[in-house]
């Protein structure tokens, strides 16, 4: 343990500071690549039961998706870490910083899923019928239907709404300290709370690079999409 | 044999009888021209025939062969219509290309993805003939050469709806069906449509157009049928039916369209 002055002398060098936030926003990084990887494909699905023929199942998906999106990101992660503590079911998130941090990424795939999936309802509803007809006379399969026709007009309508979604899930990988995960602003509250402020400050100038980044690769690839209009 | 035959269809959308016992049959490299008013049924006929809507009753015969029966429609699976639609083709009034896709990739695709299924899945055959040739070919036919890697926004809507009939001619349908192909089209541009379908009935090519160009049905087809309110009240040569047609219904529709209404 260090006393508060031997802290002080340790970990507020200019250099110290930027590593350790640095080293932080690695975790929101983290967090952020993760829940993409695996809510992007999970909304489609959720999409396609949403979308479904089988009523109880679209009930069902489109009820899931409304108390997801109806509900504080930051309370889901509060629930799903605590919850199977208090159910009894063990240790599922395993244990420590790592269950911590499995927990905050199983509630954000689950919430970004949802909100990916009304995007993707609305993408695909959006496509014009005449398309699929046309596909359909043509002697396309269903399969072939979605992904040779369908999906790439899908993909360009919804571009605009996921590099705002996706931008909105950068920031929000700070609500994970909630759970005390140690993200670049709960690091830099430790120095909020020994009375240095602008390690807090600085943390925004992470957060606009890689928004900045993000912006960039989004442009980047509305234009490569660019060469149709639908 | 005919090429096709139609008996008894009927269709309905909730209480709305929209198709009331449809007879008519086609013969090999016949142009049919189907007129009349607008929401006598027309689309819906042409729909069915392609297997877009399913009718409630009555049959569909392609050279001899029942291709629908409505007393089995729910046990047709879905590779069932698959593989009988193919007996079809059809150009929507709209054009419906694929956005994403160049004239070339429109023309060829539906092809190539039967083309990898052929002797893989059931009642899938391989067409012969090169793919990319035949394709360059229609587009030359259809009066667009040097378009082929244009997309189809780039095109006025007479070349798009050029594109759409070679799309369908390229899948060699049985029978072509054509959903008023130029009412979505400027006047201007109703000509090159209508010349390249001309074309087709000179190489007799098996077709029913749906039509509000009384003219060019008139001119072109060898047989002509009158409907209103999903049934057909006229049918005959075209001298007959639009030249001198009998019905008081007939007499009527074609009064209104030579006034311009
Ligand atoms: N999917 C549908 N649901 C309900 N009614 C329909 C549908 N499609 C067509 N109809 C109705 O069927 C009638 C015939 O339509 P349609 O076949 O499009 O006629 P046409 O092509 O001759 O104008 C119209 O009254 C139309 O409103
Ligand atoms: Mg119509």
């Amino acid at each position: 343990m260090f006393s508060s002055l031997d802290w002080y002398k340790q970990m507020s060098d200019f250099n110290t500071i930027v590593f350790r936030l640095s080293d932080s926003f690695l975790l929101n990084i983290q967090l952020f690549g993760l829940t993409l990887l695996f809510s992007l494909p999970l909304g489609l699905l959720i999409a396609f039961c949403s979308m479904s023929k089988i009523k109880p199942l679209a009930l069902l998906s489109k009820t899931f998706v409304w108390v997801i999106r109806g509900t504080p990101l930051m309370l889901q992660v509060i629930i799903i870490f605590f919850a199977p503590g208090l159910l009894n079911w063990g240790p599922l998130w395993g244990s420590g910083a790592s269950a911590r941090f499995t927990a905050a990424t199983v509630a954000f795939i689950i919430n970004y899923a949802c909100y990916f999936s009304e995007i993707y309802r609305g993408g695909i509803q959006g496509v014009p019928k005449g398309q699929t007809e046309a596909a359909q006379v043509l002697g396309m399969t269903r399969p072939q239907i979605f992904f040779k026709v369908t999906l790439l007009q899908v993909i360009k309508r919804i571009l605009p709404a996921m590099s705002n979604e996706v931008i909105t899930l950068v920031k929000d990988t700070s609500l994970a300290r909630i759970i005390s995960i140690k993200e670049i602003i709960m690091m830099a509250q430790e120095y909020t709370a020994k009375g240095l402020i602008w390690p807090l400050f600085s943390t925004g100038i992470y957060f606009l690079v890689f928004v900045g980044v993000l912006t960039v690769l989004f442009n980047a690839l509305e234009k490569k999409l660019d060469y149709f209009k639908v | 044999m005919k090429t096709l035959e139609v008996k008894e269809l009927r269709k309905s959308f909730g209480h709305t009888l929209v198709l009331d016992g449809i007879n008519f049959s086609l013969d090999q490299g016949r142009a049919l021209a189907i007129i009349g008013s607008s929401g006598s049924g027309k689309t819906t006929l042409l729909r069915c025939l392609n297997f877009l809507e399913q009718p409630d009753e009555g049959s569909i015969y392609v050279e001899g062969q029942k291709i629908f029966d409505a007393k089995d429609r729910d046990k047709l699976s879905e590779a069932d219509i698959r593989e009988k639609r193919l007996n079809f083709g059809l150009v929507f009034q709209s054009f419906h290309l694929f956005p994403q896709y160049t004239v070339m990739k429109n023309v060829t695709l539906a092809r190539e993805l039967l083309q990898k299924e052929a002797g893989k899945v059931k009642g899938v055959q391989k067409l012969a003939g090169n793919i990319e040739e035949e394709a360059k070919e229609l587009i030359a036919q259809m009066g667009l050469t040097g378009k082929e890697n244009a997309y189809p926004h780039q095109l006025s809507g007479g070349q798009q709806q050029r594109v759409a009939i070679a799309r369908a001619l390229a899948l060699k349908p049985k029978i072509l069906c054509f959903d008023e192909p130029t009412s979505a089209l400027d006047p201007e541009l109703t000509g090159e449509v209508l010349r390249v379908v001309r074309g087709l009935v000179e190489k007799k090519t098996t077709m029913i157009i749906v039509t509000h160009e009384i003219a060019f049905a008139r001119d072109v087809a060898d047989h002509v049928i009158f409907m209103d309110e999903g049934v057909i009240v006229e049918e005959g040569s075209p001298g007959e039916v639009i030249s001198n047609p009998q019905k008081e219904r007939t007499k009527q529709f074609l009064t209104r369209f030579s006034n311009g209404t």
